[in-house]
């Protein structure tokens, strides 16, 4: 007797279920789009909509759809690429009378309705070589955020060395080429006693190595850092970096961008779909760190010229110069010991919660308890790297920016906590984000950008789809043709497989890239392998003379160790080759694994489920019908 | 329907010397093509030369397209940022930048006098050493692990050397052909590899559970014979399922225009390879090794600690 139990129906059609919803979105395909944002952030109203609809229409830029998206911002849609890059040029131009405050973005927008993309159903993104796009390739330096480690270190060394009231002449970094690397110097005068220093910078450093050395002019102390920590400290500055791009990436409403690390020290960006590649690579490439320092009481000389001491930047407010303000030149701390920022609802309005690492705590706990009622500046330095011609050669410079972004009372005494106040609750999400994501630890430099086109155009993705389908229809047929009404079931388990396939793609916001299509054809020939072995059996069966529900329970049962292993051993290939591959082969493994997870749970719970239904339980069956 | 509707016996095994023939003739053939002419690699591997142009009025990316071909560059990539911002793509030509960008301000300015060149540099291979790192890497563990696993499920080194001297053989003989016929090899075509791999080892497995399944209700037939007759077992169901594999590949190779040409053609001389491979070269490999009925059923031994009191 034929019979499947019951909890395995339930499991297959409880699968089968998610995965029709989950790869639903993919049925709609998508629309070019310019994406309108304000640029404070707030949401757009419908009356603002039509205004913007207004000055499109009068521009003569053809549109076939205007919406405010989920995110509040204005999406406007088209029908070819000509209309969208037309409606690009009205939106720059200024003198058309689309309002200042308004960015815009080139974009595809997904058909899907709405309520699919608010309970985040969405279709599965194209990969940069079928869509096109843009590559970016950083490169960190890490020494540089070494050697931002050792400055940090050479504070607390004179905190502690204050604290035992021990003398000290200079505390300096020793140079790149001495034969301790990546080591400060203490140096002491003579008759020091040496083994205190070394015992006061345990207390704050308990893991560099130290060792006394005698200079020309005196005595010293040099402690290094070990290998470990330097090699920690530039695995942090990466992974810190990733997360940083990674964030502004996603505040630019980039749909699935791809941030990863590549090779030691070098993070490639790819933003499929992206056209206008000037301006991201404008927002990308800014380098930006933060600094806390006081501000300085004095009065800002009229000429402009900072006293010793202080330095004078410019004050913004909502991206705007508003003025001057002088700081001390004394760092409390810098945005790599930031160790989170958050905007919340406070009792005095809408704020930003810091979070300091400990050495940073520490510092602005003793700064704030000498300094309440002062104010403290927000200093937020932008670096970008600028290539320019200078006698027929190009020479890459690094362009410094400054400014003050936030100036604050101090109004008690805190330590690695505190709140900033005083802002609109829109400011408050900025600062946080740009807190957030503004603090690299070490400076990035681009060292490859380029403007990816599709390798397959538009009209090849089609001719592609329609070749799929074309060969996918014909396969079905040929199935029904070979095994008559086991065709049949054969072509549902397949479709099955390609839907589950597709809704776990889907969920995983895996991009799909040629590679990625080429796992998929595999993955189809693999589960029309498998039903192949299991039919074969069960006619194998058949005519040895063993009866309809018999053969059908012996060719699943038997099929199943070749099914297994040879799957398995497809599967150890997937799974090495996403482990050790990058980018296409990368792409590759994950669709094969899932895609061999998909086929097998289809072509044997699915369709066992199927044929049992069909012929299972009591019936007497005559004859299988399978060619 | 069915393919072969009696028990077929073709004489693999008894044959096998003319199949290794054959396939050392091609792998001789692929690697001296492979190492002499190489491969014709496309701008994913060789790298080229990017072109920014800025237009005063807007222009179509098919009228540059067309100027950029007369002036002789093969298969130029041309896209646009704006309605008159432009583009261009081109495989490496050997030219310097200062060499190709008076050749460009020529030609674009016959479309426009207006243009400016506003970056043309030669940029670097999208892939290179890295891709070709991780595909040796991953390749070897791939093959490594799965040798260990058929060891594992089939209790012998014979039939893991067959499997992955078959699996070895498929994509090398599609870089034989891809070298001989100096069809364009882009990361496609790579993708196309992979999968050649996975239908191959595939094959192979399902072949040797065969051969296990045999040999376990026939321990006195000869190893010959035992291999024999899971080749010609399961020989329908290769050549079905190989069948309706090609039906996809062939429907993407003849409709799916000419960028998936390669891809569609390495899939479909993969495929094919790897059918050959797996019924004439894998097991017989095996064979070969002097694989018999007691290698993948040890027969049982008693322990000699059990005699102890």
């Amino acid at each position: 007797m034929l019979e499947y139990p019951r909890w395995k129906y339930i499991l297959v059609s409880i699968v089968l279920v998610f995965a029709l919803l989950f790869a639903l979105p993919n049925v709609f395909g998508d629309d070019r789009a310019l994406q309108l944002a304000r640029k404070d952030r707030e949401a757009i109203t419908v009356d603002q909509l039509t205004q913007i609809e207004k000055v499109f229409k009068d521009a003569g830029a053809a549109y076939i759809g205007a919406e405010i998206d989920r995110t509040g911002n204005a999406l406007l849609r088209f029908a070819n690429d000509t209309d969208q890059l037309r409606a690009r040029d009205v939106a720059k131009d200024e003198k058309l009378g689309l309002p200042k405050d308004y960015v815009s973005a080139m974009m595809y927008a997904s058909r899907a309705p709405l309520w699919m993309q608010a309970v985040g159903l969405r279709a599965m993104p194209l990969g940069l070589d079928l869509r096109g796009g843009l590559y970016l390739l950083y490169e960190v330096d890490v020494n540089a955020a070494v050697d931002q480690l050792i400055q940090s270190y050479d504070q607390d060394f004179r905190r502690a060395l204050r604290e035992a009231s021990i003398e000290f002449n200079d505390i300096s970094t020793l140079a790149v080429d001495s034969d301790i690397p990546n080591a400060l110097s203490v140096s002491l005068p003579p008759n020091t006693d040496r083994a205190a220093v070394r015992a006061a910078i345990k207390r704050v450093q308990p893991d560099l190595q130290c060792r006394d050395a005698n200079l020309v002019n005196g005595i010293a102390v040099e402690c290094a850092l070990t290998l470990q920590q330097v090699r920690e400290r530039q695995d942090f500055a990466i992974t810190s970096n990733i997360t940083t791009l990674r964030n502004r990436v996603n505040a630019m409403g980039v749909s699935e961008p791809l941030v990863q690390r590549q090779g030691l020290n070098r993070i490639s960006v790819q933003l499929p779909g992206v056209q206008n590649s000037a301006e991201v690579k404008d927002l990308l490439g800014k380098v930006a760190t933060l600094e806390i320092r006081l501000e300085d009481p004095r009065p800002i000389p009229s000429n402009g010229r900072a006293p010793i001491g202080a330095k004078i930047y410019d004050r913004m407010e909502d991206g705007q110069i508003v003025g001057k303000a002088m700081l001390k030149r004394d760092i409390i701390v810098t945005g790599n010991q930031l160790v989170n920022a958050t905007s919340s609802m406070g009792q005095s309005g809408p704020q930003v919660d810091v979070t300091l690492d400990s050495a940073g705590g520490e510092e602005m706990l003793r700064t704030t308890r000498a300094n309440v009622g002062k104010r403290m500046g927000v200093v937020f330095i932008e670096q970008r790297s600028e290539t320019v011609e200078i006698n027929g050669a190009p020479v890459t410079r690094v362009i410094k920016d400054e400014k003050v972004i936030s100036l604050a009372t101090i109004q008690g005494v805190f330590g690695n906590r505190f709140q900033t106040t005083g802002l609109t609750s829109n400011q408050a999400r900025d600062l946080s984000q740009l807190l957030r994501g503004g603090a690299l630890t070490a400076p990035v430099s681009i060292v490859n950008e380029r403007t990816v086109t599709a390798t397959l155009g538009e009209q090849n993705i089609k001719d592609g789809v329609t070749a799929l389908v074309v060969g996918m229809a014909a396969l079905f047929l040929f199935m029904i043709v070979y095994y008559q009404l086991f065709g049949v079931v054969a072509d549902l388990v397949l479709l099955a497989n390609v839907i589950v396939l597709t809704a776990l793609l889907s969920m995983f916001k895996t991009a799909l890239t040629l590679p990625g299509i080429a796992g998929i054809i595999l993955t189809v020939g693999m589960a029309v392998d498998a039903n192949v072995l299991i039919y074969e059996r069960i006619r194998e069966e058949l005519r040895n003379g063993v009866s309809p529900q018999a053969a059908i329970k012996a060719g699943f049962e038997k099929a199943f160790s070749a099914i297994a292993d040879s799957n398995v051993t497809t599967f150890i290939a997937g799974v090495v080759l996403f482990v050790f591959g990058t980018g296409a082969i990368k792409g590759f493994a994950v669709v094969l694994s899932l895609g061999i997870l998909t086929s097998m749970f289809t072509s044997l719970m699915g369709s066992r489920a199927l044929l049992t239904l069909m012929f299972g339980g009591k019936r007497k069956i005559a004859k299988l019908h399978i060619g | 329907m069915e393919f072969f509707h009696k028990k077929t016996s073709f004489p693999f095994m008894a044959t096998r010397k003319v199949w290794y023939t054959l396939s050392a003739v091609l792998m001789i053939v692929s690697f001296a093509s492979f190492f002499m002419k190489g491969l014709n690699f496309a701008i994913d591997f060789t790298g080229g030369v990017a072109v920014e142009a800025a237009f005063p009025k807007e222009i179509s990316t098919e009228t540059v397209r067309e100027a950029v071909v007369a002036a002789g560059f093969h298969e130029p990539q041309v896209s646009q940022s704006s309605t008159r911002d432009v583009n261009i793509g081109l495989q490496s030509t050997g030219q310097t930048a200062e060499q190709l960008r008076p050749i460009f301000e020529g030609l674009l300015g016959k479309l426009d006098p207006g243009v400016k060149i506003t970056s043309l540099e030669v940029v670097g291979p999208q892939v290179g050493d890295e891709l070709r790192y991780a595909a040796i890497v991953s390749l070897s563990v791939t093959l490594v692990l799965i040798g260990i696993y058929i060891i594992l499920r089939f209790h012998t080194w014979r039939l893991s050397v067959g499997a992955i001297l078959a699996v070895l053989h498929d994509p090398i003989l599609v870089l034989g052909v891809f070298s001989v016929t100096q069809t364009k090899f882009d990361l496609a075509v790579v993708a196309a590899i992979l999968a050649v791999i996975g239908y191959s080892l595939n094959d192979t497995v399902i072949v040797f559970d065969r051969i296990r399944e045999n040999f376990e209700k026939n321990r006195r037939l000869s190893p010959d014979q035992t291999l024999d007759n899971a080749i010609n077992q399961t020989l329908s169901r290769t050549i079905m399922t190989k069948v309706v594999t090609s039906i996809v590949v062939v429907a993407l190779l003849l409709l799916g225009g000419e960028t998936l040409r390669g891809f569609s053609e390495a899939l479909l001389i993969g495929i094919l390879a790897g059918t050959y491979s797996s019924i004439y070269i894998s097991s017989s490999i095996a064979l070969s090794f002097g694989l018999k009925a007691e290698h993948v059923f040890p027969p049982v031994r008693k322990d000699p600690l059990d005699q102890l009191p």
